[in-house]
């Protein structure tokens, strides 16, 4: 037996492309847009999550092209808004709300609970088919003028003073976000469910503890979003005034509706991508998670803890003192477990036998990138220091730390550490490992120094600026270029290697997990017959006894 | 929460296991399967009451600001409509709940007439709904078209209301306006809750056909039941709105 | 030092001279504010190198090459109390201390002069009591306490001035406020931060802190007139306050002398504050502001008034501090800038307003 990389394996050489998988099931377009699938579907998300994607990053790319220089030269300011406007909207709502969930969480939840497909595949489809109308819907409010509401569309100015396409686009929202209930929906209906026999909440892997603290969010949160939507256009469009201070209506009501689902929306997008680092991090040590438990809950506590943090965001528009002190211990509280978590990684390597392949690396530059993120949260989430620091490039670069450089490489480690089982294919490591170090420089280089131009005052969502923030600006946008082409880099080589990969085999990364205990690509079915689960996750040692086994065969 | 149904036949390979026409494949028993879409429905109700939860939300913090223009707005409401709406809605539960019942026993033509009989109910409440929203209309009560406080700064002028509401003094102007809050609340509630009401008697319209057809009655009454409980659940909703839209001033 | 470009070398003298990595210190609070962020940062940076410590030893310690067999282990209760209780400890006293901070941001002196800042697309107006008006600029002595009551005029707008560290929401149809202390003359940056539509980025200014010599000789230079007071005088008049808020005794309305600061007790049997916002309150939306023993009948001026205009009424409200006062007010309709404290003119009862309603 081979032991000299983790990827050399016994039955490497003599792997093949199994005939039968659920990509060769059936044939044909109608088969691919009317399945039920949720592999399929899973597909079909991670073709359109990236279409968005790089929408959402052409804009970026804008952005930091205007703000190359302090003039507003490159376009008027109502262009600029609009640029920063759909940029948000855009990467928020069609990309990282959906990314892990509604691709790897799809393709792999039912497989790591043991059953074959989620509890209810049809209303899997339609989410994809909910998600299709609100992009295109979006991508036609952006395309017939935009919108430059800024993603907060804050009132009265989206309900009275801006003249595009709010209404077009608050629609489109609201149908994305029933896209993301009903996949919070399946995902707890299928964890409580349709577990196989002896598969007990603490034999889950931590990924689907992941994704079921953050289906519990979307569940709970994303209605109060899709409510504040519609008194948004019913102002808009009626005038009721509920949020028109001359009516007797209340703006800080609106704040506060839209606040409520905001905030726990930053933890639908990082929960799932904690979990993948979970997975990924006890893979490349062949290691279970150090604390199992302790991440399990704490994924859990951030669930909770995250719907009473509201108004964290609300700090300097004139609520009152004890408000704040209330919601900036809480905030405090929610900071923990996340701690923990990021500790627990870290001391999964202890005593492991660590290899570096991508989608450790990616793991690594989460750990990092995500502890600076969270640290700046802290920042802000101090009441004192919010004051100042709130509303510039400070809080700019405290999400993007957390969201790109935590959210964006927990996605693309998962996407890599997950593409032999998905295509049966390896994709090629050497440039893999490369694009993953640029991306990490590039982002370094891009979102560090807004964290200084925020300290200085940089206003955020500034078309021009100060002559004195330039150089900052200029350093952010050089970054930008090398994160542009860190993140172009996977899309060729993956789709090359779809064609051109080294066949995985079932078990690559010789990892525990159902999903590694079937083949590659897996059967429609997932399971020839639904496993028995008799041993515990991140099991190792099972691991091995198996490996005996088919040695001795 | 019940842990993963215990499965007889694990991983017994090759074994063609039997199971009812209606159980979709991806679940290993009937049972299973009915759980889970049990569970389904009582989480999708629950991301509902989230969602009128804003609006409720506001209905709260806006009542306690103006609490006057509160209660001499709800005395628009004709209070023997909204009571005719909620026994309408109560009996109507009654009536899905029998459906329900019948399609358990398998009483075919009891379970067409109970949903026939939800449907009628249902179409009496919008029936009912619609009256009270010419009304408003007519009045010039709907947020943002032409709203009048004419009836509120002098009541006077709406003899008809006045003469149920004697005691109803002239608001002062600044208070009148935010009349304008409340009806914005009750047609945003009531409208959010009829569309809910359109949308299950459109499949309950659905449901009578599939019924006829005897599709509830061969065992698989998973959809009567979800339906059911979506059918109780806007009816509570009501039960809420009425209290909190018509009786406010009332003991 | 020839070797290198021009270009390059301009670059390099510019970053050098101008760099930093936070702004001027330029009120009493920014230091206070500057030293919990220092002690955030080094804080964040001793967690982020003990992280990066551990996951790069383990690394290297642990790599498959160097520790082929994998050590199975559960976890430990001690580390995980260890980080649980560290962390939350760290982060209480930053809530402590930012709370703190906080409170003393947003927690005016007594003493404070107060200053009206109007929030509008695109342009900050600032008002002084005097009735100095200026136009996306600020100007202030050191050393002494001033407190900004903000308010927008359309949407919501934030006041931001990052020397002195302090920053807060314009909100409409609610006064908020800030206050802070200069120290050091200077002119420092004023931006609006919350996002209001085409011109955000243009709604930026200066904030001149003047020595309290300067300060005086500038008011003395820019008064634009009458006073804040005064102008909120003639609106009493023209807008026929004075119908019902005077000093007889069958008034419909109370008198306002000494109303504000006093404690009211309204018609539902609250007792409230008369503050800024009371005033404005109740001006706008007077139904909810009625004192006990007066009946609800005072019209709102909802629409008839601007946020300037308000303003001035509530300053003239606030140095009404005798019955005569109000007194003078009614007799007289027209006010001279010179003549301070207003005295009666018996000989000339001009008529009321004068064309003037809005300001």
């Amino acid at each position: 037996m081979s032991t000299a990389t983790i990827v050399s394996l016994p039955d490497q050489s003599t792997a093949r492309i199994p005939r039968m998988n659920f990509m060769t099931k059936e044939n044909g377009l109608l088969s691919w847009l009317l399945t039920g699938d949720h592999k399929r579907i899973a597909m079909l998300y991670l073709v359109s999550i990236t279409f968005f994607f790089f929408i959402g990053g052409a804009l970026a790319g804008l952005i930091r092209l205007e703000l190359l220089t302090p003039q507003s030269d490159l376009m008027a300011t109502d262009t600029y808004n609009k640029v920063f406007s759909m940029h948000g909207i855009i990467m928020i709502f069609f990309f990282l709300v959906p990314s892990v969930p509604a691709t790897i969480g799809n393709f792999l939840i039912p497989i790591m609970v043991g059953a074959k497909d989620l509890a209810l595949p049809k209303i899997n489809l339609l989410s994809w088919y909910l998600y299709m109308a609100a992009g295109m819907l979006g991508l036609y409010a952006m395309a017939t003028g935009g919108v430059d509401t800024g993603w907060t569309f804050t009132t009265p100015l989206s309900t009275h003073y801006l003249n595009t396409n709010v209404v077009t686009t608050g629609l489109a929202i609201f149908i994305a976000g029933f896209s993301s209930i009903f996949t919070g929906l399946n995902f707890i209906v299928t964890i409580h469910k349709m577990r196989c026999p002896g598969m007990t909440w603490f034999r889950l892997p931590l990924f689907v503890w992941s994704n079921y603290a953050a289906s519990i969010l979307m569940v709970l949160g994303t209605p109060v979003l899709a409510i504040t939507l519609v008194l948004v256009v019913l102002e808009r469009v009626a005038g009721i005034g509920v949020f028109d201070p001359t009516k007797g209506g209340d703006p800080l009501l609106f704040q506060h509706l839209f606040w409520f689902y905001s905030h726990p929306a930053v933890y639908i997008m990082i929960l799932p991508g904690m979990g993948v680092i979970s997975e990924t991090v006890s893979t490349f040590s062949r290691k279970r998670v150090f604390g199992y438990t302790a991440v399990a809950f704490s994924s859990v506590a951030i669930a909770v803890f995250g719907f009473f943090v509201w108004a964290h965001h609300m700090f300097i528009m004139g609520i009152s003192n004890y408000s704040m002190l209330v919601f900036s211990l809480l905030t405090m509280l929610v900071a923990v477990p996340s701690a923990i978590k990021i500790f627990n990684w870290a001391f999964t390597l202890y005593k492991g036998s660590i290899t570096f392949e991508t989608p450790m690396l990616y793991s690594f530059g989460f750990m990092g990138l995500f502890t600076i993120g969270g640290l700046t949260g802290v920042f802000l989430a101090s009441s004192g220091t919010d004051i100042h620091l709130t509303e510039t490039y400070f809080i700019v670069a405290h999400f993007h730390f957390v969201m790109v450089g935590g959210m964006l490489m927990a996605f693309l480690a998962g996407v890599h550490f997950w593409w032999p089982k998905m295509t049966g294919r390896m994709y090629p490591e050497k440039i893999s490992q490369l694009a993953a170090l640029i991306t990490f420089i590039g982002f370094n280089f891009t979102f560090f120094p807004q964290f200084i131009l925020g300290t200085l005052g940089m206003p955020r969502r500034y078309a021009t600026y100060p002559p004195e923030f330039q150089v900052l600006n200029v350093f952010s946008t050089a970054g930008a270029t090398i994160l542009g082409v860190g993140y172009l880099l996977p899309i060729l080589y993956l789709t090359w290697s779809l064609k051109y990969g080294e066949i995985a085999g079932d078990n690559p990364w010789q990892a525990t997990g159902l999903e590694w205990q079937i083949q590659s690509p897996p059967l429609t079915e997932n399971f020839p017959a639904i496993p028995i689960m008799d041993h515990e996750a991140y099991d190792y040692e099972w691991l091995e006894g198996q490996k005996e086994k088919v040695a001795s065969v | 929460m019940s842990d993963s149904q215990v499965v007889v036949h694990g991983a017994a390979e090759g074994a063609h296991h039997e199971h009812l026409p209606y159980q979709r494949h991806h679940f290993e028993t009937y049972a299973q399967q009915s759980d889970a879409t049990n569970f389904a429905m009582w989480l999708f109700l629950l991301t509902e009451v989230m969602f009128f939860g804003g609006l409720f939300t506001a209905y709260l913090i806006f009542r306690n600001w103006y609490y006057p223009a509160f209660v001499e707005a709800s005395h628009q409401l004709d209070i023997r409509w909204g009571t005719a709406n909620t026994a309408v809605l109560i009996i109507s539960s009654f009536t899905m709940a029998m459906g329900v019942w019948c399609a358990e026993m398998k009483k075919q033509a009891g379970l067409v007439l109970c949903l026939v009989l939800t449907f009628i109910l249902g179409l009496g409440f919008l029936g009912i709904k619609t009256i009270e929203y010419s009304e408003k209309i007519e009045k010039h009560h709907v947020p943002g078209f032409h709203y009048s406080i004419q009836s509120f700064v002098n009541p006077s002028s709406d003899p008809e209301v006045h003469a149920k509401n004697p005691e109803d003094k002239p608001l002062a102007y600044d208070m009148a306006r935010h009349t304008e809050i409340y009806f914005f609340l009750y047609f945003a509630m009531t409208g959010m809750h009829a569309l809910h009401m359109i949308i299950g008697i459109v499949l309950l319209g659905f449901m009578i056909i599939r019924a006829r057809a005897g599709a509830y009655t061969t065992g698989h009454v998973t959809y009567v039941e979800n339906f059911g409980l979506y059918w109780h659940f806007v009816d509570i909703i009501w039960i809420y709105l009425f209290p909190l839209l018509y009786l406010i001033s009332r003991h | 030092m020839s070797h290198i470009s021009p270009v390059l070398w301009q670059f390099l003298v510019k970053w050098l001279t101008n760099f930093s990595l936070y702004p001027p210190q330029a009120s009493t609070i920014a230091p206070q504010m500057d030293a919990l962020y220092f002690f955030m940062v080094l804080v964040s940076l001793i967690g982020l190198t003990i992280v990066i410590l551990i996951v790069t030893a383990f690394s290297i310690m642990y790599r498959q090459k160097k520790h082929p067999i994998p050590v199975q282990i559960e976890g430990s209760t001690m580390l995980e109390a260890t980080w649980t209780i560290i962390p939350l400890g760290l982060f209480l006293i930053m809530f402590v201390w930012g709370a703190l901070i906080y409170f003393r941001v947003y927690t005016p002196p007594a003493n404070a002069m107060n200053i009206y800042v109007v929030g509008k697309q695109w342009m900050w107006k600032a008002e002084h009591p005097g009735g100095q008006h200026e136009i996306n600029s600020l100007h202030i002595p050191t050393g002494r306490a001033v407190q900004l009551t903000i308010i927008s005029q359309d949407v919501f707008h934030s006041f931001s001035i990052p020397a002195f560290r302090v920053k807060r929401e314009a909100i409409p149809g609610r006064y908020t406020t800030v206050w802070f202390e200069a120290t050091t003359p200077g002119t420092y940056h004023l931006f609006c931060t919350q996002y209001c539509g085409t011109d955000h980025s243009h709604m930026i200014g200066d904030v001149v802190v003047l020595t309290p010599d300067d300060y005086k000789r500038w008011l003395a230079g820019s008064t634009s007139g009458a006073s804040l007071a005064q102008n909120g005088e003639r609106l009493f008049a023209s807008l026929s306050c004075a119908a019902c808020h005077n000093t007889r005794p069958d008034a419909r309305g109370p008198s306002l002398a000494n109303v504000y600061g006093s404690k009211l007790t309204l018609a539902s049997g609250q007792s409230q504050l008369a503050d800024e916002a009371f005033i404005r309150d109740a001006i706008l939306n007077p139904s909810q502001h009625i004192t006990q023993g007066y009946a609800p009948i005072m019209p709102t001026y909802q629409g008839q008034i601007s946020e300037d205009g308000v303003i001035a009424l509530v300053e003239y409200i606030k140095q009404l501090n005798s019955d005569y006062r109000i007194q003078q007010t009614t007799n007289t309709t027209t006010l001279l800038p010179e003549s301070e404290g207003g005295k009666a003119t018996p000989a000339g009862q001009k008529p009321a307003g004068q064309g003037m309603v809005k300001q």
